[in-house]
């Protein structure tokens, strides 16, 4: 295994873990952070994977898609936190109300 | 508490499938890649820049760029519209910086400024460009925010929605110019092309900078002193 398919490995890792804690949490700064962890992982594929064999020079076009991800990733953070304090600010507490504990 | 635990146990192995299903897929790709990569070395003459991640950004894919400082426009309206005004001021400057905090500021921030701008030229040759110049532009201006720094009231009016609208809209003016020029969009003439891509990138920086900064701030600048002045009214 090359260090390429390794790192790649490892992003996937960090997706499902961030799926997971995605799934599981109810507090929606945690639910937030999954999704970064998530994008992060998928982050380290794309970088990983555009230098595949090792005397090749690495392939732009992916390295070019995470330059243009991760400034979007921070803006819809953003977003997402100001969303957050929006409803804490009206409901009392981070979390989304669930249909079924009603 | 039940139903969270059944939630894990089915969840696992789900997951654990999805993991090995990807996994499986990256370690199938072929040694090489194959269509893009090619294209775009054998184009990079035309690009006007030597460095083919900026060259793709800027001139193969300007459109996503494009896009995306539309993208970062959007979600800083969005974020200002919320008007989360009133939550924040309880919060905020209850403490003044400490002295740490404020000497380090006042020595890194002329420091971030150059190396934004090394950045943003180092680009056409070396990795750089208006995405990580613009980035450092912002984490100085989260640090000066952070430091308790705030714009005059002047400035965050008319001046401050320049800014962070000059990207979207010289990228569009310079779509508009390239259409006229040659015919496609964001098409730049093969001698210029060098030229419109430091012009590009330099309001680029400006705008991904101060969008980023002014969505860290997270509420509208100068905003309360407004509705001030309407109460008076």
């Amino acid at each position: 295994m090359n260090p390429a398919n390794f790192y790649a490995l490892v992003g996937i890792g960090l997706f499902s873990i961030g799926l997971y804690a995605l799934i599981m949490n109810d507090h929606l700064l945690r639910k937030i952070l999954a999704i970064n962890i998530m994008g992060s992982g998928v982050f380290l594929v794309l970088v990983a994977l555009a230098r595949r064999a090792e005397n090749m020079p690495a392939d732009p076009v992916p390295h070019a898609m995470v330059i243009t991800g991760i400034v979007v990733a921070v803006s819809a953070t953003a977003l997402a936190l100001t969303l957050m304090l929006r409803v804490a600010a009206e409901t009392g507490q981070a979390t989304l109300p669930d249909e079924g504990e009603k | 508490m039940s139903r969270k635990n059944l939630l894990q146990i089915l969840l696992l192995p789900l997951l654990l499938t999805l993991a090995a299903g990807l996994g499986y897929a990256v370690l199938s790709l072929p040694e090489q890649p194959q269509y893009l990569h090619k294209l775009v070395i054998e184009n990079m003459t035309e690009s006007g820049v030597s460095h083919p991640v900026t060259a793709v950004l800027l001139n193969f894919r300007g459109y996503d760029t494009l896009l995306e400082m539309v993208v970062l426009l959007l979600a800083l309206l969005a974020v200002w519209s919320l008007d989360m005004t009133d939550s924040q001021h309880k919060t905020s400057h209850k403490t003044a910086p400490s002295l740490v905090l404020d000497s380090l500021t006042r020595l890194l921030t002329p420091v971030l400024i150059l190396v934004t701008a090394y950045l943003l030229w180092v680009g056409a040759h070396a990795p750089g460009g208006a995405f990580q110049a613009g980035s450092v532009l912002a984490a100085s201006g989260v640090l000066l925010l952070l430091a308790g720094w705030r714009i005059s009231d002047k400035l965050t009016a008319l001046p401050l929605r320049i800014i962070l609208v000059a990207g979207p809209s010289v990228f569009i003016i310079i779509s508009a110019l390239t259409m006229l020029l040659e015919g496609q969009l964001l098409k730049y003439p093969t001698d210029q092309a060098g030229v419109f891509i430091v012009i590009l990138e330099t309001v680029a920086t400006l705008s991904i900078g101060t969008t980023l900064a002014a969505l860290f701030l997270g509420i509208r600048p100068g905003k309360p002193d407004k509705d001030k002045g309407r109460e008076h009214e």
